[in-house]
């Protein structure tokens, strides 16, 4: 007896164990050693390094710049995800679930690939307008390069995501409470204004913190937009000093990092400050209300929609098809002209490019396959844990995702800089450290719905294999595994679509040899070569595309949220 | 106050008919239950009364105006209907005061006016001085009664109320039903009132509408639905009541007639103008059992005795109907027991009219 209970105590210490040390690998020592170099650069307590950062204007007004881009694309985010999430859930217009897939595919595209989309919308070169001879005359400033471009862009990108948490809150909202007001007198608009909104109040608070957190911490589109018009935030401004500077100014862009998690920090301190001010908890469940009848004016938002649809998806989807076909920059296009030389050029031709399909494609899938063999486990002790502490596993993981991703890039690169210690295993300037970076940044997207996956299985399910007789890797292996896998594995998709064209990252830490298809699609057009940017950019959004088909056969077998895209 | 008709109403979803062809009449100041299992469409019948559902076919008018009908449906912030939900469903992000005074404020009415009628309703319901609280911070008979001051401020021509009791625990369903009926006796509102507890309604109601798979099965006092129940779900519904198979034997007389039931004769109270037939039903109740070890009667098998605390429960099987259960209650000293023979006999009883015979 005291055998086998030694036993299953010791398989448990061993997931325990195993569980802290990649929890402490990917979460906490990355940020352990970006705070060890603010307060304590080389090694003893200073504040030189915050002096020097404090000290420069440019750090200002990166600053400022951060601020008026997160909080003006925020706005938007909350005003456009909103307003769309109310019309598609409280209103009986037509489509639902086409609607909710196209609205939401923004998300699903790297912000520097929409950056490059919108981009060849506008502006002199652009071969859209040049279909209609409406573009403007050469050497015309294409006018998204600007502040007021980077928000409308931030905000397109993140208004899905929104929408998809106030759409979340708002379908929990029980019938009662809008049919208790319309008895009392109220009619629709009066009951949106003065209970639906508020009671949705948490919902939209927690989606502009998620947007403010997000749009601070955005490479991509200020790195687009913001550059060529020398506007930059605190990410671009960490960007340029690096690649000017190297590894000699990693003390102050780390203060930078530090600098961008405070911002980001606040805006989700902030949220929780309003949303305790008020009682908002709903506390019966019921069914949803009613739709609200559009009447005669169905017809009229429901072509707004799709219309909103059309300038937010369709068209820029269509400016970058057209681009990725022109022979060069500002040809127009036309039956003569169009040609596939770019894909083949990228593809095949250009070294870089070609090295960093693979490169992405690997590291993707190998972020992917590590996540959800690690998130089966920390889901298992998270979702049916005993201890207490393990709540604290749940915000470790969290973190390096909902810290900007620009701070775990650096946090990695002060980490390995300097060979591992003991080993002398070098991972700077390799493929390794990038991976290393995605590991412990996206290890929550396939942690996330392994734990709804758990909290949905009854967990009579493995009791019964315990009472079998079965230990603890047993179980894990024959019973939690299959019943999670479907949830782990669409989180593992999620991870693959994300950081196949992720950017943010991989510019810090990539190196020749180690490119990714976000660090070409970039240098491509820096360099003014739109139209290699714009077929990479086709070739990920078509791949992420169709795994999102395919995710979808997985959807039967998934807790509710898990696929964003799925209403 | 106002009279509420529905005339022929139905209600269909997708696949299925959740009202079918309910005609009611409310008279002004009646305080009309409507009863019946989960699942009967009583709870269709009050959203469609509060206009939250639109009628299939049928109309529904409140006070004399249609509001619900071929010509549309009115919008229910047009209906000057108040509703009490089983749920409160009290706005947690308004106090106490915000919650009563809405309907005024959507109204616009004066801010002095709107707060002497908010502490008036608030001590109308015993609530004085709890304005400022948040209605997290009530307990569940105090939300519910702060339900009731929100549905009355507006003084609403006609109150619904859906289950108002089914959240609360015993002890506190007794005082509240104390209030309700209170508060009817002091505004002379027309209530229409949803439940599925028989008590409930019995206590509550002028008369009670007994509800079955979307139609309506007897609309009657509560004493005349205890007595009198016109089919036999109403009669096996209320109180348990004990269907037996009976052959009429004479033409009604007097409110009586003869009929022979599991092989002896008795006289049950039945309609007027009943005839002779056979294959009816009568309807019995535990207190119309007795046992009659010598007398007249029918002989049969004590099932199970469940004692009850003074008194005891006992099934019973007669032995020319095997397939029935006779239950009534035996006090103390209790001296069946179970698979015991005994006789019983039939004291009176009602006989269940042809269906489809008019009250």
């Amino acid at each position: 007896m005291s055998t086998s209970t030694r036993e299953s105590r010791g398989q448990e210490m061993a997931l325990t164990a195993a569980v802290a040390v990649v929890i402490v690998l990917l979460s906490l020592l990355p940020m352990l050693r970006l705070i060890k170099e603010i307060v304590a650069p080389g090694g003893t307590l200073s504040t030189v390094a915050i002096k020097a950062g404090l000290a420069s204007p440019a750090t200002w007004i990166a600053t400022w710049h951060t601020l008026v881009a997160g909080i003006g694309g925020t706005i938007l985010a909350v005003l456009s995800g909103t307003l769309v999430a109310v019309l598609i859930t409280l209103t009986d217009i037509r489509g639902h679930s086409a609607l909710v897939l196209c609205y939401v595919m923004p998300l699903m595209i790297a912000p520097q690939v929409t950056a490059l989309a919108w981009l060849q919308l506008s502006g002199p070169a652009s071969p859209f307008l040049k279909l209609f001879g409406a573009a403007p005359p050469l050497g015309t400033k294409n006018p998204l390069y600007s502040t007021s471009g980077i928000i409308l862009l931030l905000g397109v990108q993140y208004g899905p995501l929104v929408f998809l948490l106030v759409r979340a809150g708002l379908r929990k909202l029980p019938r009662e409470l809008v049919e208790a007001a319309r008895a009392a007198g109220a009619g629709w608009f009066t009951v949106l204004v003065t209970i639906v909104l508020p009671l949705m109040t948490p919902s939209i608070m927690a989606a502009a913190a998620l947007a403010f957190v997000s749009c601070v911490g955005n490479f991509g589109i200020p790195a687009f937009l913001g550059i060529p018009a020398n506007y930059l935030v605190l990410p671009t401004l960490i960007y340029q000093r690096l690649a000017g500077g190297g590894p000699a100014v990693l003390g102050e862009t780390a203060f930078l990092s530090v600098l961008i998690g405070a911002i980001a920090m606040a805006g989700i301190f902030a949220q929780e400050v309003m949303s305790r001010r008020r009682d908002y908890r709903i506390s019966s469940t019921s069914l949803p209300a009613e739709p609200y009848e559009l009447g005669r004016w169905r017809p009229a938002v429901q072509a707004g929609m799709w219309l909103l649809i059309v300038l937010v998806l369709f068209l820029p989807l269509f400016g970058l098809v057209l681009t990725s076909l022109v022979p060069g920059y500002g040809i127009a296009l036309n039956a003569r002209t169009a040609t596939l030389d770019n894909y083949r050029f990228v593809l095949f031709e250009h070294g870089a490019a070609s090295r960093a399909f693979f490169n992405s494609f690997w590291l993707s899938i190998a972020a992917a396959f590590f996540a959800v063999l690690v998130a089966v486990p920390i889901g298992y002790l998270i979702a049916w844990g005993k201890q207490r502490w393990v709540r604290l596993l749940n915000l470790s993981v969290e973190l390096p995702y909902a810290l900007p991703g620009v701070v775990l890039a650096i946090a990695s690169l002060l980490l390995f800089l300097r060979p591992i210690p003991l080993t002398g295993i070098q991972l700077y300037n390799t493929v390794w450290i990038i991976l290393y970076a995605y590991l412990a940044r996206f290890l929550v997207l396939a942690l996330r719905p392994t734990i709804s996956g758990y909290h949905q299985i009854d967990r009579a399910l493995e009791e019964a294999a315990q009472v079998a007789g079965a230990g603890l890797f047993m179980r894990m292996r024959t019973i939690i595994f299959p019943l999670v896998a479907p949830a782990a594995i669409a989180g593992g998709l999620l991870i693959f679509m994300t950081a196949l064209s992720e950017l943010t990252v991989s510019a810090l830490l990539w190196s020749s040899g180690s490119e990714t298809i976000g660090v070409v699609m970039f240098s491509f057009e820096q360099g003014g070569d739109s139209n290699y940017a714009a077929a990479m950019s086709v070739i990920t959004v078509a791949v992420t595309f169709v795994l999102m088909l395919v995710t979808n056969l997985l959807a039967p077998y998934l807790p509710i949220g898990v696929l964003p895209w799925r209403d | 106050m106002a009279r509420l008709s529905l005339d022929h109403v139905t209600k269909s979803f997708a696949n299925f008919d959740a009202v079918k062809d309910v005609s009611i009449d409310v008279a002004d100041g009646e305080f009309l239950a409507v009863l019946g299992p989960s699942g009967c469409g009583k709870t269709t019948l009050l959203r469609l009364v509060a206009g939250f559902e639109k009628v299939t076919s049928g109309e529904i008018r409140i006070g004399g105006e249609t509001v619900s009908g071929k010509g549309g449906s009115v919008a229910p912030e047009k209906r000057r209907v108040g509703i009490v939900f089983q749920n409160y469903a009290l706005w947690p992000h308004m106090t106490v005061a915000e919650n009563i005074g809405y309907s005024l404020k959507v109204a616009r009415l004066d801010k002095a006016v709107a707060r002497q009628k908010v502490a008036d309703a608030l001590a109308l319901v015993n609530l004085q001085g709890l304005g400022d609280r948040r209605p997290a911070n009530l307990s569940g008979g105090q939300r519910q009664r702060v339900a009731l001051a929100r549905c009355l401020v507006a003084a609403p021509s006609l109150v619904l109320f859906d289950e108002p009791l089914a959240n609360l625990d015993v002890h506190l369903r007794a005082s509240m039903e104390d209030e309700f009926a209170a508060f009817h006796k002091r505004t002379g509102t027309t209530i229409v009132y949803i439940t599925h507890d028989q008590a409930e309604a019995m206590a509550l109601a002028d008369r009670i509408a007994v509800m079955d798979g979307g139609r309506l099965a007897q609309l009657a006092t509560p004493r005349e639905l205890y007595h009198e129940p016109a089919n036999e779900m109403v009669a096996s519904f209320i109180s348990q009541g004990i269907l037996l198979p009976a052959d009429v034997l004479t033409a009604e007389e007097a409110g009586h007639c003869k009929v022979r039931v599991l092989g002896t004769e008795l006289v049950v109270r039945c309609r007027p103008g009943e005839r002779p037939r056979a294959g009816a039903k009568i309807c019995c109740r535990s207190a119309d059992l007795d046992v009659s070890p010598d007398g007249p009667g029918f002989d049969g098998l004590v099932k199970r005795v469940i004692y009850q605390g003074g008194a005891a429960r006992i099934e019973f099987t007669p032995a020319a109907g095997p397939d029935l259960i006779l239950h009534f209650e035996q006090p103390d000293p209790v001296r069946l027991e179970s698979g015991a023979q005994a006789r019983l006999r039939i004291k009176s009883g009602w006989l269940i009219p042809v269906a489809g015979a008019a009250s």
